[in-house]
């Protein structure tokens, strides 16, 4: 069947099942390439997009159910690396491998556009969902720190 | 430290590294994703003057450093533009990086010596040839000026990135023509560690700004023209047969355009493999992957449906008895003195299969044609997947053409490991007459992975009058993929038989069993499993004497500066104790691993019903030198978190011949609330031998864990995954 999706602002016309998961749509469809498969069954996070402003895992969301819904990619979070996230991770230098970040910086933004100064469990549940097999979980936790002092000092 | 945010478009094309072929990753803009997806073949980077094959110096400054190793995040990116940079006395602020051609390095002369990037030995082993690709630019560069200026070479001065002599000056750039043209009479040393000005300081990744807004290019993200997408299953009993498959039952579905029949090609005499399989051909991966998963197939699965773990652990049983090849052996009859002794202390430890599971699943794309073959593939060595191609194609390597990209981990499997999805890549292209992008679902990336080899330990010890072990016994059995010993097998009691304490008597076996599951480096190979089982039993051999555990290890290495030295750091910085209450516990352990050494303090708490938390693991690492401390502290950082999660969650399930846990939910892995702090230090030799630091951060943190557990609980955890140890006390 074909649907339209919005997708960081823009619509796009897809032609798929269903039930196919939006993970797949977006990258093979659409190619946004940033968000990535890890294991399908929503228990590693790296296909973390936002579906209006909440964290999903796009590998187990059917592409049809986010129909009429904002949905935001790692692509669509700033055009410059200017989100408050994006900073903090470049200051902290997170990323190794790079492979599960953008899951992870989406977690990272969802958590803060809710709770503007997370403590470290809320931090700790909130990103409980995203693997990083480089172990750059206690960078992650300073990051998200320092991207909620950089939102507060910015008036954002 | 803090890094200055830079945000102008500016730097953020010095920091830009190239993928897909050349290709400098554009900063994303929204609206040009198309440009940025589809990695283009290769064509070696035409900007720039060319001084040799390792850069470029173009007219606004900017120096290309060409990095023939993958990036994985290690920091290979960053770690060899540093050592050339240092060398050519460049700022770093002018330096870009773009992955270097395969196809150039293989068919012209091997310019670039080694592009293997396993064995922690970028920096370690290569740092000599690497540095001096940057010496010897910079050399002729100032010959070239010489030259022009009428003065002695050794009258030029280079430093960041301008000649000067007298009062002439130039840039880099306007002798870069004339540089590439000289010979030099006797090529330049590299600089030693005294006079450098870039290594040694904490410097910011390269790629860090493209890992951070979905622009990094992986294998995985591949997109070409016409491209089709195969999903794939293997006999989930490696080197079983494909009986059948009724591809009628799924050729009707949309999108389906063909099923291909894979055959094994056995690695024992290559240098791939490829398991008996069936690949869907589809255009999209999810309908290839779900027609797959409804098409009915029948396996043979031979004769090995019938190991498994605990029919392994039988066979070791029977083995641990029988003697072994002697690894090690050293002073008197080490049996007669322990049949003779009246203090023994003996042990038996265990560690099972471990998967490498690397968060980027394993896939690679092939496009065959009448002219070229293109490749991407996440392969550790990118010259690797080129040959395989080449000669599973029977094509010309000149013909053949890698696309080096970001890889999403490696760990050590992605050597032998990506080749296979490689050939299959280019075995259905072959078929198909399209680009085709092969992606393994988690399940197949884990059931197909070359897995680290389980082991079986039992070591023994006399412990003499002065409380100190006179004689050492160590029996070994591991299993590896019959025929492949090239990981093996010294790897089997590695940390074992190269263990430092000075026991004056010490004997050291081992049994290289096979088995049929394929096997492979993983991340400190033989330092990740036994290191857990020797620096348990050092603490329980200390404890039997009566010995502080850290400073019977101080006792026992005395005259080996490089442990006395992390020792007596790791005795400063870590406030270790053995008078904690109850319920606490701290716990020491120090593993050699790839030339360097590195001891770690961990404290943890256990509830009365056993529930663990690993609060915080010191470390002190002794690589000789190091060249970034910030990266080199990130990669020790990540280690703990890659080593404890197989100690605590681990563990592959192999059962009826096959892994039966494949997947997140089943594999469990170290989460972010699971995490432990980490504090690294080092306590560096500076003494001229170089040790790595991409894997030797891991092995001491889970037996520093598990003594940390006997000293909080009295209970001694001889085997992984410790979560499945009942750690109650009362």
């Amino acid at each position: 069947m074909t649907f339209t999706l919005r997708v960081n602002g823009k619509a796009y016309e897809v032609e798929a099942e269903p039930e196919t998961p939006l993970l797949w749509v977006l990258r093979d469809n659409i190619g946004l390439t940033g968000t990535k498969f890890g294991c399908g069954i929503a228990q590693c996070g790296v296909c973390t997009v936002h579906l209006d402003g909440r964290p999903v895992r796009a590998c187990a969301t059917a592409a049809a159910s986010a129909v009429g819904h904002e949905i935001t990619t790692i692509e669509g979070l700033s055009d410059d690396n200017s989100h408050p996230v994006q900073r903090a991770w470049i200051e902290h230098s997170v990323p190794q491998c790079g492979y599960c970040q953008s899951g992870q910086i989406m977690s990272a933004a969802a958590l803060l556009s809710r709770t503007a100064s997370p403590t470290d469990s809320e931090i700790d549940s909130a990103m409980a969902g995203n693997l990083c097999r480089c172990g750059t979980f206690l960078r992650i936790r300073k990051a998200i720190h320092s991207a909620a002092e950089m939102a507060k000092s910015s008036g954002s | 430290m803090v890094t200055e945010m830079k945000l102008s478009r500016r730097t953020l094309i010095r920091t830009m590294v190239g993928a897909g072929g050349g290709m400098l990753l554009g900063f994303h803009i929204p609206g040009v994703f198309a440009a940025m997806v589809e990695p283009r073949p290769w064509t070696t980077p035409t900007d720039g003057i060319e001084i040799n094959a390792w850069l470029t110096i173009d007219v606004d400054g900017t120096v290309t450093i060409r990095v023939p190793h993958t990036e994985q995040g290690q920091g290979a990116l960053t770690s060899v533009s540093m050592m050339i940079a240092e060398e050519l006395d460049v700022p770093w602020s002018s330096v870009q990086a773009v992955f270097a051609d395969m196809n150039r390095h293989v068919n012209d002369g091997e310019e670039y010596i080694a592009t293997t990037t396993y064995g922690s030995q970028l920096v370690r082993t290569q740092h000599p040839h690497i540095m001096q690709a940057g010496a010897s630019a910079r050399e002729r560069l100032k010959a070239a000026a010489a030259q022009a200026w009428g003065v002695d070479r050794v009258d030029v001065v280079a430093r960041q990135g301008k000649l000067t002599a007298g009062d002439h000056i130039a840039d880099y750039v306007t002798f870069a023509t004339a540089a590439a043209e000289i010979t030099l009479a006797a090529e330049p040393t590299i600089k030693a560690p005294e006079h450098w000005w870039l290594l040694g300081k904490p410097t910011p990744r390269l790629d860090v700004p493209v890992k951070v807004n979905g622009s990094a290019q992986y294998s995985i993200d591949t997109r070409l023209d016409d491209m089709v997408y195969a999903a794939v299953k293997c006999c989930p009993v490696p080197w079983g047969r494909l009986r059948s498959y009724d591809f009628d039952t799924i050729r009707e579905r949309k999108g389906i355009i063909a099923a291909v029949e894979l055959k094994a090609v056995d690695g024992n005499t290559g240098v791939s493999d490829m398991q008996n399989g069936v690949a869907v051909v589809a255009d999209t991966w999810y309908r290839a992957k779900t027609a797959l998963d409804l098409m009915p197939i029948e396996w043979d699965f031979g004769p090995e449906v019938a190991v498994s773990n605990d029919s392994q652990a039988e066979e070791a049983r029977l083995l641990l008895e029988k003697t072994g090849d002697v690894s090690n052996e050293v002073g008197a009859d080490v049996l007669g003195i322990l049949d003779a002794s009246d203090h023994i202390v003996t042990a038996e430890y265990h560690r099972p299969y471990e998967t490498h599971a690397r968060m980027e699943p394993i896939n690679a794309t092939v496009r065959v044609t009448d002219e070229r073959v293109d490749v991407w593939s996440p392969a550790q060595d990118q010259a690797l997947p080129l040959r395989v191609v080449a000669e599973h194609l029977k094509r010309n390597t000149r013909e053949v053409y890698v696309h080096t990209t970001f890889i999403g981990g490696a760990f050590g499997g992605n050597g032998g490991g990506a080749t296979a999805v490689t050939r299959q890549a280019a075995e259905i292209s072959r078929h198909v007459g399209r680009p085709v992008k092969v992606i393994w679902t988690r399940e197949e990336d884990i059931m197909q992975d070359k897995q680290r080899p389980p082991v079986h330990a039992r070591l023994t010890a006399a412990i003499g009058g002065n409380g100190l072990p006179e004689a050492f016994f160590s029996r070994v059995v591991w299993f590896s993929h019959r025929g492949v010993e090239r990981h093996g097998p010294a790897t089997a009691d590695q940390s074992i038989h190269t263990m430092p304490y000075l026991v004056p008597n010490r004997r050291h076996e081992r049994h290289n069993a096979v088995a049929h599951i394929p096997t492979a480096t993983h991340r400190a190979p033989g330092a990740n499993q036994n290191g857990f089982i020797i620096e348990q039993f050092a603490d329980e051999m200390a404890l039997a004497g009566d010995w502080d555990p850290l400073e019977w290890r101080l006792e026992m290495t005395k005259g080996l500066e490089p442990w006395q030295r992390v020792l007596l750091k790791l005795k400063e910085v870590s406030g270790f104790t053995t008078e904690l209450p109850k319920g606490e516990g701290m716990g020491i352990a120090i593993v050699e691993d790839h030339a360097s050494i590195c001891g770690a303090c961990a404290t943890v708490s256990v509830t009365r019903r056993g529930r663990l938390t690993v609060e915080k693991v010191v470390l002190v690492m002794n690589s000789g030198y190091v060249i970034n401390p910030l990266n080199s502290t990130e990669q020790i950082e990540g280690s703990v978190c890659w080593e404890l999660s197989h100690a605590l969650y681990g563990g592959l399930d192999l059962r009826k011949g096959r892994f039966m846990n494949n997947n997140f939910d089943t594999y469990k892995l170290m989460r972010m609330n699971q995490m432990p702090d980490v504090d690294v230090h080092f306590a560096l030799s500076q003494d001229g031998w170089w040790g790595g630091i991409g894997e030797p951060g891991g092995p001491p943190s889970p037996p520093a864990v598990a003594n940390a557990i006997y000293f909080a609980t009295g209970k001694r955890v001889r085997s992984t995954p410790i979560a499945n140890h009942d750690l109650s006390w009362s």
